[in-house]
Order: structure tokens, then sequence, then C-alpha cells
């Protein structure tokens, strides 16, 4: 056996260690990496029911269920945000469509303009989950909504009824704030503060805001929601996100075809 | 070093059992605070970390101590940090695919197990030097030595921050129309330190043998 101190024997020892655990590692990485990815969307999906209300918050729901109701009430749609009209089922797989992945492709996005939420790149089209009643007919419309917090980017859906103004549920399912104060954006107990609320004013502008104190309730005080103490940035923040994608940027438009269609 | 006849003796038990009281890596040795401020909020955090740092520290122990023979000096840091941080990594991917929701909370936290001193610290001081089965146990030892603290202080934090025990409300907070008004100070990072600071005065007045002499 070579000495434990010569220069050969370290090399060969240090590659035979980094192989090693280079192959635990990658093992580990793709074994686990479909179970991953269904976890992940699952997660997701669960979070697009939250906001719709289809799942009440801190119930028990097996990963079979949330498939299971996602299947039977969601409509997945994409909707060009530039013009706010869905594209058609036949042409576009929307069910199939990452829209954060398609943020960060050249051929499928462009820069955001200048805003306050910091997004800076916009997807072509948006995903919205349209939610049916027994009737087939569409009751509520689930946004994805994205944009800075106080420590990173928050992600998450906002309901809206099929009158494209009343907020019907908020969740987030993706955030870095502060555990405890900026952290509370995911407690079902502030997002619940949310339903009820209107999204735009008379002349439909988007007016939800997360205002510092107490909010009234929604028939007084139409737009705003009670603030989260010890956490103005992250209120703040949430604040711009919300108004970004119900503004011209975001699903303004779209939103705008969906009134259209609720008056005729 | 002689092996022992019994994979039990009383050298085995002695690595097992010592860490958890005597010898607490936290309480006793202080290492690891830095992440026992960080995952104490919720107990059900601490629990999975005391899990995650259990397994790291046991199977780092028990790699690095196959191999301390065959390990250069030179080069003995750098090949504990590979194997720990590799197995960080494995424990942080098992956690995404079975616990998704709970990583999403641990996740940062997960990856800095490679940062926790308790684990480098036990395969350079105690693995470089013992036999694997011994280290293996020693590890498994102050791995629950970790969690122990771990959980008590989130037992604590937990209670009087949030007024709940593994997210089931035990204190009826004022906010549900309880009498409970929750001490948002116990989920901040200083009453992690003020708790253990408590922990090891009390575990320092029980046993008057860890005090040292000035």
């Amino acid at each position: 056996m070579p000495r434990l101190d010569s220069t050969g024997y370290t090399v060969m020892f240090a590659t035979g260690v980094s192989v090693a655990c280079a192959l635990l590692v990658a093992s580990a990485a793709v074994g686990l990496r479909d179970r991953q990815e269904v976890n992940a969307q699952l997660y997701k999906q669960k979070n697009v029911l939250l906001a719709a209300s289809l799942v009440k918050p801190g119930q028990a729901v097996s990963s079979a269920e949330v498939q299971a109701i996602f299947d039977r009430s969601i409509r997945v749609r994409a909707v060009d945000l530039k013009t706010g009209q869905l594209l058609p089922e036949d042409k576009f797989d929307a069910k199939g469509y990452d829209q954060r992945k398609a943020r960060n492709d050249p051929a499928q996005s462009r820069a955001a303009p200048a805003n306050d939420a910091q997004v800076a790149r916009l997807p072509n089209y948006g995903t919205v989950y349209q939610v049916q009643g027994a009737d087939q007919r569409v009751e509520q419309l689930v946004l994805p909504i994205e944009g800075m917090g106080m420590w990173g980017t928050v992600y998450g859906f906002l309901s809206l009824d099929r009158d494209g103004n009343t907020v019907r549920g908020l969740t987030f399912y993706e955030q870095k704030e502060t555990p405890g104060l900026g952290g509370e954006i995911a407690n079902p107990k502030w997002q619940a503060l949310w339903v009820g609320r209107k999204a735009y004013d008379a002349s439909w502008a988007p007016q939800l805001a997360v205002i510092k104190g107490q909010a009234g309730p929604p028939q007084n005080d139409p737009h705003h929601v009670d603030g989260l103490s010890g956490a103005t940035i992250t209120s703040n923040g949430i604040t711009r996100v919300v108004r970004f994608w119900l503004s011209d940027q975001g699903y303004a438009p779209y939103l705008k075809t969906v009134r259209g269609q609720e008056k005729s | 070093m002689s092996r022992n006849p019994t994979p039990f003796g009383k050298k085995e038990r002695a690595a097992l059992l010592d860490p958890v009281i005597a010898v607490n890596p936290i309480a006793v040795q202080v290492l690891g605070i830095c992440s026992a401020l960080a995952v104490t909020t919720r107990m059900d955090k601490a629990l999975v970390m005391g899990i995650g740092v259990t397994l790291v520290t046991a199977l780092a122990n028990l790699a690095v101590s196959l191999v301390r023979n065959h390990t250069p000096g030179s080069i003995r840091i750098i090949v504990q940090l590979a194997i720990i941080a590799s197995l960080v990594i494995v424990v942080d991917q098992v956690l995404k695919a079975t616990l998704y929701e709970l990583s999403l909370e641990l996740s940062v936290f997960v990856g800095l197990i490679i940062t926790n001193c308790i684990v480098m610290g036990r395969a350079e001081g105690f693995a470089m030097q013992n036999p694997p089965w011994i280290s293996f146990l020693d590890g498994i030892g102050n791995g629950l030595g970790y969690a122990v603290i771990l959980l008590i202080v989130g037992f604590v934090r937990e209670l009087t921050g949030a007024g709940t025990v593994f997210g089931v409300e035990v204190l009826r907070l004022t906010k549900n129309g309880g009498w409970y008004e929750p001490n948002g100070l116990m989920l901040l990072a200083p009453s992690g330190l003020f708790l253990i600071a408590l922990i090891i005065w009390a575990l320092r007045t029980w046993k008057p043998e860890l005090q040292e002499k000035d």
C-alpha cells in the first residue's frame, strides 16, 4: 500500500470519494425526481382549490382527492395577456403549459414594463383556472399571481367571482417572508379577510390594498384588507403584486372580456 | 482501540446515551446553536430537523470512520465535508419526495445541516479515531441530543408564541375568541437564545460537575 501522505495516493483517494459522493447524490436526485414533481404539481393544484374554496384550510385531503376535485371542477385555460382572448383548447395545451417556465423563455415571453411589483418578465400567455359549477357554468376564475414580497418572490392564486371583480379567495403557495410576521400571508385566517372585497372601483382601476391597521367589513370598505403588524414591507408588496396582475399588464384585458360576456 | 465483544457493551451505551444529556451537543458542547434558533418556532419543524440531523450525523460518522485509516491527513476535512454534503442533499431530496409541504418551510435549513457544527465536530472529533459501529452510535446519540433540545425549545416557543403544539391549538387565542394573547417575541430568534441559555443554566445547576472552574 502506498504511503498515506503521498501526492499520488491523495489525488486517487480524493477522486474516489468524489465519484462515490457524486453517484450517491445523482441517484437520489434522479430516483426521487418523479415523486418530487408530482408533489409540487399537487401542491399547486391544492392551492388552486384552496383559493376557490373547494378545499377548506386545514382540511385533510389526500393526494387522490385533490386530483379528483381538481379534475372534476377545474378547467385549465390559457389566455393571451395582451388581447385578453382565451386560446382555443384544441390548439393549445393549457394543462401542460407552465407559465413560470414560459416566462423565462424569450420565445414565449417579453420583458415586463417597469412596475413596482418587481415582475421582470411577462409570459405571452397566462393560465386561468376556470372553476365550474354543477351546470358547467364558470363560477370563479383563479388567476396565478407572483411578485416581490420582502425577502423574495411570492407565488399565489387569486380567485375572482365570474363578475371579474369580487374576490373569492387568495392563497400563497411559495413565499419566503419572515415566519410569524410577513409569513402570516400564508395564514388562512388572514387570507379569509380578502373574500368579498372588490378588485376594481367604478372606473375599473385596481383598488385592492393591504392597509395599515384594520379594514371594515367588505360592504363598507370594499377594497381594503387588514395590514399585518410588523410586516409593512410584505403588506405593501402584496398590494403591489395583486394590483399588478389586475392591471392592464396582467389579467385586466381578459377580465374585461369576461365582464362583457356577463352583461350580454 | 480494542473492539468490545458485544455490540452494546458499556462503551457503546455511553457513546449512544451520554450525548443526550451528559455531554449534550447544544447544552454542554454549545454546538449547532444557529439552526436551533431557526427551526424551533414550530414543533413539527423541530422534529423533522432533529431526525434529519440524527441521520446525517450517524451516517457521516459511519462513513468517515470506515475510511479513517485510508484518509490522507492533508485532505481529511474536505473528505468529511464531501461526505456530509452528499448526505444532506440526499436527506433534502427525500424530504421533498415525501413531506413536500414541510420541506418547503424547512428547505433552506436542511441545506444548512452541512454547516451544523455538530456533524463536522463529531466526524473530526470522534469518528476519525474510532471504529465504525461505535462512531455510528455516537452520531445517533449526538443527533438525539440535538433533537431533544430542539423539541424542548420548540415546545415552549410554539406554545407561547402561537398557542399551539404540533399545530393543534392548545391555548385559545384572543383572535379566535379565547383568552391567550400570543407573545410574538417567542417566534423571533432571540427567544430561542434565551431558552437555550435557560436550559444550559438548569443543566449546570443540576450537574455542577459541568461548571468550569475559573
